[in-house]
């Protein structure tokens, strides 16, 4: 049997077609948003997002090729050496970089330009993957929890060097992986709590905030057994808490930079100043609420086109949705992105070694992590931190990045048997 | 140890998806808020009309200008509650009108409930103090402020042209994608020659609004509204006091007066009668007048100087002199008997030379010169010997300027004809033709057809003794203080320029001794003219005169033509005579003259 065959006969069609049909809703999308009227300009015309991006489309299609060419020992094999020389270049960014929108996160090639960050997630993926497999590697040793939090900390203060909030946070994602992997839940939930305290501090005064803390306190040594060391912990947690608060208001005052300060304060009262730094937010709801159900139509949309929402056809392209298909449009692109990262959660625990398995919860981690985060900014149910929605925005870096983390995936999905008889 | 992790994890992404569908149910579904937003927060897209340029006469004079107008605009969802009584007495109209306003409403291409859309046209300055005060309570309407043309004086209505809405056929050809449905466009003359220079660049100004639909300022501080740019003004070289003095001459009849600067070739008037009044094609009132207008029998809107093809008559005599002394088949000297047995003459002379020939008209004459033109005896055949003439004198006759389009900068120019070899054969169906079958186009009769703007580029190149500069009606496009650069570029005739002089003392000795002498001579300026004569039986001729003053240095060149009013010497003599006379001196001193030609009144 030939190794064509092979692939045809073992790649997994169904994750192809959630991807492909993405990747073609995604386009028809930043069509409508360019759509004006009144000019009615092709959805192949190379001056408007639309056409470009089936330039990158067709990027992507050769990318897949090459993936599904080479051979699947060259991922683990080659993990740290990716790892390393994706570092490399996001250390270029910032020195030679050219600056797009604010941001320095491009390199340019001429008038050609790559946004390394978006490679450096399916780096890290390999790496994290490879050392998590290594032979004899354990969870619960602190020495490998350090190591991993270095691996994914050092691409994310790289990315914080070029100012791109959004996508550093995106690296937080691999600690679910660590959870699937047997690290202790204590820190997602200390985690969980951290963001919750945070969002409390800025909604409530933090009078009542401590005058809050001080009653758990209080019913929390009344109601349990009255030891001695049991109390002293749970004071010493309430006051750790209250220093918490204390230095999130110090954090958002003097660490954040206005714009972000702007951001979390939008999410939790976009309505205080909705022509400034409420906009986004405000405009982007306004899109979606009015949809209503069923959606305008096709091109039919009001509010979604002439940029009045801002980054319209790549960080919130969903309002397009939400405009002009409605509950139901949205529901259905709903689906199929959690269709797709259940589909490849049920891959990665297929696997026959945990080099393949890891990688592929990295994958659907990070997938869910632009999903959740991405959505949840234009139906304000999280600050707007810029990130893609992954194979649906406008933006060749982005598409291809996403496209290489899943299809290597594939890759080593189709050869799983092979793995077991090599080993 | 790690059982159970996985469906954790899977719950959770489950969750949240759930989580999100069910904030998008309460957004999209249960408030209503929103979308009442998305109306009304939208934003609100104003159009930033550019002022069209001005057009101005040589001397600086105000032409064309522009005075504003006001469009009513509506967002047909805003409108709630419509006092229709009050509405139909603020904007004048009945009921009924504002019943089918709206259906028309509907059926415009761009209309959108949403967005605004142009409900009511250019309503007049009187009318819109009454309409501020009261447009508060409409709720849903805008007024929308745009330019529309005015004009100081009622003249040169036709070499100007007028501006109207664009159609829906050119809109579909447009290929530059500036016009939008509701634009104004250049239809005619200057306005339709120089559109691109005179109708600017619009801007777009993006206004926030709030729930209740007041303005909020300006979207993003107008980072992105862009300014309009107004369009270039054009100076004319059409003065505007002799082109109103032409307009007065001309009043009653019909044909055409024009008059050129020779040495620049700029057309210092141009009158076309009857003529209309430029004010009827502005304002609401546009299309009703325009019907009216464009089914006038005596057809106003027809640009006589440019688009009527007339014989030349007599006039073309000089041509004929001009090539057959350019030929050698004749000499100042040369004496032709006035045999009057083919062509018929008058005035009491019979064996004239060359200059005595062009002062008494003589028909037989000029028979005689083009017998001897077209039959040199080139071959011996006579009728290849008349191709063989009749190609050359084709050739002479077309460098003045005849029988193709000067070029004017205006649309819709004629050519003209003059007839070569070709022609004739075409006419003839094959069979052969020679002299005897052609020789009317001697005397400008027969085939030849002219424009009366090639006349009056005739004088011109007579007058500047062997060139012509095309003639234009534009001296400057903007600041540039330049026409378009083919109008600074000088066309010579194929005939030596000491012929010219020639040509130039017999047209002297026609206006003092010869059929132009009692209404076309001047007393301090030496007028050179020719009359002519052209037949329409059983109607009266068509009057024709070329001239060209002074003699030295000449500084104007016209041509006048008036249809059915009498030989040569009359109607058309007086005009250009009095044209020059204006012209020259700033008035005219011939009150008899003038009256004449005021009381001549030839329109059926």
């Amino acid at each position: 049997m030939s190794r064509e065959e092979i692939i045809s006969n073992k790649m997994d069609w169904v994750t192809v077609a959630l991807y492909t049909t993405i990747v073609f809703l995604g386009w028809l999308n930043i069509y409508a948003v360019t759509y004006d009227p009144e000019s009615k300009i092709s959805i192949f015309n190379l001056t408007i997002n639309s056409g470009r991006q089936i330039l990158f489309i067709a990027g992507a299609f050769f990318i897949v090729m090459a993936i599904l060419i080479i051979d699947m020992r060259f991922y683990e094999t080659f993990a740290y050496i990716i790892y390393g020389l994706i570092l490399f270049l996001l250390l270029l960014v910032p020195i030679i970089g050219k600056e797009v929108g604010g941001n320095k996160a491009w390199l340019g090639i001429g008038s050609f330009g790559v946004q390394p960050s978006e490679f450096a997630k399916f780096a890290t993926a390999l790496a994290v993957a490879k050392y998590i497999g290594s032979v004899g590697f354990r969870m619960d040793q602190l020495r490998n929890q350090v190591v991993l939090f270095v691996m994914i900390g050092v691409p994310m203060g790289l990315i914080l060097l070029q100012k791109d909030t959004g996508t550093a946070l995106v690296f937080t994602a691999f600690t679910v992986v660590f959870f699937r992997e047997g690290m202790s839940p204590f820190l997602i939930i200390s985690g969980i709590i951290a963001a919750i305290i945070f969002v409390l501090t800025l909604l409530v005064n933090e009078y009542y905030l401590f005058t809050g803390i001080g009653m758990i306190l209080i019913i929390a040594i009344v109601m349990g057994k009255k030891k001695l060391k049991r109390i002293l912990l749970l004071v010493g947690a309430a006051i750790a808490i209250c220093g918490i608060i204390v230095s999130v208001d110090y954090v958002i005052t003097d660490v954040l930079k206005p714009h972000q300060q702007n951001r979390v304060k939008a999410l939790i009262n976009p309505d205080a100043d909705p022509l400034g730094f409420g906009w986004n937010v405000t405009q982007s709801k306004i899109a979606i609420g009015s949809g209503g159900f069923f959606g305008k139509g096709f091109l039919q949309g009001t509010q979604t086109k002439f940029n009045f929402v801002p980054e319209q056809s790549t960080d919130f392209i969903f309002c397009t949705i939400g405009e002009e298909h409605g509950w139901l449009g949205s529901l259905f692109i709903m689906a199929l992105f959690i269709a797709l990262i259940l589909r490849v959660i049920f891959l990665a625990e297929r696997q026959k070694n945990r080099f393949a398995r890891v990688y592929g919860y990295s994958v659907a981690c990070i997938f869910f992590f632009h999903f959740a985060v991405n959505i949840g900014m234009t139906i304000g149910l999280f600050p707007v931190i810029g990130i893609p929605l992954p194979f649906f925005s406008y933006g060749g870096s982005g598409l291809w990045g996403f496209t290489i983390l899943l299809f290597i995936l594939l890759k080593l999905d189709v050869h799983r048997m092979q793995v077991l008889q090599r080993i | 140890m790690n059982e159970g992790r996985k469906e954790i994890i899977q719950i959770a992404f489950v969750l949240i998806g759930v989580i999100f569908l069910v904030k998008l149910f309460f957004i999209q579904v249960l408030d209503d808020r929103y979308d009442k937003l998305a109306y009304s927060n939208a934003i609100l897209r104003e159009v930033d009309y550019p002022v069209r340029g001005l057009i101005k006469d040589r001397n600086g004079k105000l032409i064309v200008y522009n005075t504003p107008e006001f469009d009513l605009q509506i967002i047909h969802k805003e409108v709630k509650t419509l006092d229709s009584a009050k509405f139909c007495e603020v904007f004048s109209m009945t009921p009924e009108e504002l019943r089918s306003k709206f259906k028309e409403l509907k059926l415009k291409r761009e209309y959108s409930p949403v967005k605004l859309t142009t409900f009511l046209t250019q309503l007049s300055t009187l009318d819109f103090a009454r309409i501020q005060d009261n447009i508060d309570e409409f709720q849903g309407f805008y007024i929308q402020a745009r330019t529309t043309r005015a004009y100081r004086a009622q003249a040169a209505a036709n070499a100007i042209g007028y501006v109207s809405e664009i159609s829906k056929q050119k809109l579909e050809n447009d290929k530059t994608g500036i016009y939008k449905q509701g634009d104004y466009i250049g239809q005619s003359g200057i306005e339709a020659y120089y559109e691109q220079y005179l109708r600017g660049q619009r801007g777009v100004r993006f206004k926030l609004r709030n729930v209740d639909g007041v303005e909020k300022g300006s979207f993003r501080n107008g980072a992105i509204d862009t300014l309009s740019i107004p369009g270039q003004d054009i100076t004319s070289t059409i003065d505007l006091d002799l082109q109103s003095y032409g307009e007065l001459l001309l009043k009653g009849k019909a044909g055409s007066i024009i008059a050129i600067e020779p040495a620049t070739g700029e057309i210092l008037a141009m009158v076309s009668g009857p003529s209309y009044d430029p004010t009827l094609l502005t304002g609401r009132h546009y299309s009703s007048n325009f019907v009216l207008i464009n089914n006038d029998t005596n057809k106003p809107l027809f640009n006589r100087p440019l688009m009527a093809q007339y014989r030349p008559g007599s006039i073309f005599k000089i041509a004929q002199a001009m090539v057959a002394l350019q030929e050698g088949v004749i000499t100042e000297e040369t004496r032709i008997r006035c045999d009057r047995s083919v062509i018929n003459c008058h005035g009491p002379h019979s064996n004239e030379d060359l200059r005595g020939a062009i002062t008494h008209s003589c028909n037989p004459y000029f028979y005689g010169v083009l017998r001897r033109m077209l039959n040199q005896g080139k071959s011996n055949s006579p009728f290849d010997d008349t191709r063989i003439g009749l190609e050359e004198w084709s050739k002479h006759i077309s460098s003045f300027g005849f029988g193709k389009r000067l070029g004017i900068d205006l649309p819709n120019e004629k050519g003209g004809l003059v007839p070569d070899p070709g022609y004739y054969d075409r006419a003839y169906g094959g069979r052969p033709w020679k002299f005897s079958n052609i020789y009317s186009i001697a005397i400008g009769e027969g085939e030849n057809m002219v424009v009366p703007l090639q006349m009056a580029n005739f004088a011109a190149t007579i007058a500047n003794k062997g060139y012509y500069i095309t003639p234009h009606l534009v001296k400057s496009i903007g600041d540039s203080g330049k026409p378009l650069p083919q109008y600074l570029e000088k066309h010579f005739t194929t005939i030596d320029s000491t012929y010219f002089r020639v040509a130039a003392d017999a047209m002297q000795r026609v206006v003092e001794e010869g059929t132009g002498s009692y209404r076309a001579k001047l007393k301090d300026i030496v007028v050179c003219g020719k009359t002519g004569s052209v037949q329409n039986e059983p109607r009266p001729d068509h009057s024709v005169f070329i001239a060209f003053a002074p003699k030295e240095n000449p500084k104007i060149a016209v041509s006048v033509y008036v249809e059915f009013s009498g030989g040569g010497a009359r109607a058309a003599a007086s005009i250009a005579s009095l044209m020059i006379e204006k012209y020259l001196l700033g008035a005219t001193k011939r009150p008899q003259i003038e009256e004449y030609v005021l009381k001549g009144k030839f329109l059926h």
